[in-house]
């Protein structure tokens, strides 16, 4: 059983009449995801890939049992629909919108965990159990099922790593894209703790990068737990200067604070394998699970 | 978003936080000027967005109008770390007492904003944290009621304040708390924050970074930013106007590719096979031929670029169309540098057949089209 989203998940789409909305929602249905309806306002009752679209997202409740959402609405609005999510009661929220000012999404995180609500993202490719279900933007042919849980906090470089996992004959249960803003529902430790619990998950790839300090905090957790399945890690920014913004809000030096080397540090002291390129995460892993 | 001093002390000031008094001139004339309504000794501060200027030189002090001007005119024909001082701000110089830090800035951890305070100032919060640990105080601000009074006042006296100093530093703490959740700020401090020698307290200097995505709600910032009044290199200002991210360094070889983390990977890459890149550009989703064309302008545009490197990794995106658009761009622009291209994606085989017919490399990993580019800038 993979995590957090499987072959039971029933999700409306927030933001659906849009172009990515629109887009994502057909590959989303293509590769078997339950998509039962969609939300835009004023677009309610006509249907896009024969999706039936409502105004509010309490009437697409009314009409359909759901138990997730994904959001593609623009950043001025999107704290507003993660919001409305929560208050209709929706338990998991992939938020793939990016550039949410981190005053709105401190904010709404905060509610989230009051609901006890799962928030993915934002500024995530999504999230993809392999074969089950698909709630993101991700290529899904690079994926396939298997035991490497994968926990990210880029969209591209995981692409990237699963793709060449794939090639080496390692599936995925479940890969997930943290998002690259520095305030996110989940963080490396919460996920890692989701993983352990998983049968299906044998191995766990972090993918990190400058910024922030929860690679450090993950290392700390997987020293402390004593974290019984074989971790490897691969950290992007070892050239970035300190005080540039490298692309993702998240991904920045301040002072001394949030470097590569610090990170790399941390996981290869709590006994993580740390790759020197995004290729070798393969070979590192099967060594461990031989 | 970083702002200037002067506008974070203006800001400071109309939330009821003490500053010293002073003005904002741009020629030494206007110093002399600024400096005859106060009173001496003076400050005299130069107006640049990088850290650590007092100890590059940019901050003087004068006695006399006469030392302002000079002070003054000095500060505007020097640069700082590299940036040309446009304007100063002078000031009243305050008599010191004990140098103290506040500051309220996000905690990613806890998905929260967190103050942090210290009875020591003056200088940069990690060399604090690092040789003073026991007087870093650390609050957590619960996100559902904010930072209220009796939280500025545990804090005051955790710095060892009591009585009316204490209520002082109550209104300072709030005053700042209230700016910084107004402004947007990921960061909002006062370093330091100064008991002076009779007992009251005034923010010497203060510092804020916007968060860059809500500038949309503070438009006059938004506006400053893009006419090219800030810490951004001027291909970094072009980047932010075709909404690509693009970062200046020092090497010599050109990068452009989608998404940040491919990006950083590729420019580590690239120095592991002991290259150097000339920067960091992500295009972003999509990589349509316009914005591969605004890309190739902005990095084109460093003098330093002997060769390039485009990583595409594209996911949803087609590969043939991805490779027109960069045939194209080049055309316009007329490019003749040496170009690596790592293109993986839907209609791969397409995309790269238009590419090698154009005589451009072609490679399938990002490893050996990191080794190829550096060895072209090698023989280059």
């Amino acid at each position: 059983m993979p995590i957090i989203v499987n072959k039971n998940t029933k999700a409306i789409v927030q933001g659906i009449t849009g172009k990515q909305g629109s887009f994502h929602t057909k590959l989303m249905l293509e590769y078997g995801t339950k998509i039962v309806a969609g939300v835009t306002p004023g677009k309610g009752r006509t249907r896009i890939h024969n999706v039936p679209v409502y105004d509010t997202v309490e009437e697409a409740l009314e009409k359909h049992e759901a138990n997730a959402s994904i959001i593609f609405v623009p950043a001025p609005f999107a704290a507003d629909a993660i919001l409305e999510a929560l208050e209709n009661g929706i338990k998991t929220i992939v938020t793939i919108t990016e550039h949410i000012p981190i005053k709105d999404a401190i904010s709404v995180m905060s509610y989230a965990k009051q609901q006890g609500a799962t928030i993915i993202g934002p500024n995530t490719p999504g999230i993809i159990s392999p074969e089950e279900c698909k709630l993101g933007i991700m290529p899904a042919h690079i994926f396939r099922k298997g035991n490497v849980g994968i926990i990210s906090r880029s969209g591209t470089l995981t692409y990237e790593i699963a793709a060449s996992l794939t090639r080496n004959g390692l599936g995925q249960s479940t890969c997930l894209g943290l998002g690259g803003d520095p305030i996110t529902g989940l963080n490396f430790v919460d996920v890692l703790k989701m993983f352990r619990e998983d049968p299906q998950t044998e191995a766990v790839v972090l993918i990190g990068e400058i910024g922030g300090n929860l690679e450090e905090l993950a290392a700390e957790y997987i020293t402390k737990e004593n974290y019984p399945k074989p971790v490897a890690a691969f950290i992007a920014g070892r050239t970035a200067p300190p005080g540039k913004r490298m692309g993702h809000a998240g991904a920045i030096i301040m002072g001394k604070a949030g470097t590569a080397e610090s990170k790399i540090e941390a996981l290869k002291n709590a006994g993580v394998d740390v790759a020197e390129k995004p290729s070798d995460i393969a070979g590192l892993l099967l060594r461990k699970l031989s | 978003m970083k702002l200037f001093e002067y506008e974070a002390k203006s800001i400071l000031a109309r939330y009821g936080v003490p500053t010293p008094k002073g003005g904002l001139a741009t020629n030494s004339k206007e110093a002399w000027e600024i400096a005859s309504k106060l009173k001496p000794p003076f400050a005299v501060k130069a107006q640049v967005l990088v850290a650590g200027r007092g100890k590059a030189g940019g901050i003087l002090f004068a006695e006399s109008l006469s030392e302002v001007e000079r002070a003054a005119e000095k500060l505007l024909s020097m640069r700082v770390k590299d940036i040309p001082v446009r304007k100063v701000w002078i000031e009243e110089k305050i008599r010191i007492k004990r140098e103290l830090y506040f500051g309220i800035t996000t905690d990613r951890f806890n998905r929260s904003y967190v103050a942090i305070a210290s009875s020591v100032g003056g200088m940069e919060i990690e060399e604090i944290a690092e040789k003073t640990p026991e007087k870093l105080i650390k609050f957590l601000i619960n996100p559902q009621h904010g930072f209220r009074s009796f939280h500025a006042r545990q804090i005051a006296r955790k710095m060892g304040y009591s009585g009316s100093q204490l209520l002082e530093l109550e209104k300072i703490f709030l005053g700042l708390y209230r700016a910084g959740v107004d402004y947007d700020a990921e960061l909002i401090e006062m370093n330091p924050l100064t008991e002076t020698i009779d007992g009251r307290f005034v923010a010497a200097d203060a510092r804020i970074i916007m968060d860059d995505n809500a500038l949309f709600r503070h438009q006059e910032f938004r506006k400053r930013l893009l006419e090219g009044e800030s810490e951004l290199a001027p291909q970094e200002l072009e980047a932010i106007k075709n909404g690509l991210a693009y970062v200046k360094l020092n090497g010599n070889i050109g990068v452009i590719g989608n998404g940040a983390g491919l990006v950083m990977a590729t420019l580590d890459t690239i120095k592991y096979y002991g290259g150097e890149p000339a920067n960091f550009l992500d295009v972003g989703g999509g990589a349509s031929s316009e914005k591969i064309a605004a890309a190739l302008k902005i990095v084109l545009s460093d003098p330093n670029v002997k060769a390039l490197f485009i990583n595409i990794l594209g996911g949803i995106t087609r590969c043939d169309e991805v490779a027109r658009g960069i045939l194209e761009a080049r055309e316009k622009m007329r490019v003749t540098k040496p170009t690596v291209i790592r293109l993986v994606g839907t209609n791969e085989e397409e995309g790269k057949k238009i590419l090698k017919e154009a005589g451009i490399h072609v490679l399938e990993s990002m490893e050996t089209a990191a080794q190829k580019v550096v060895e072209i800038t090698r023989q280059g």
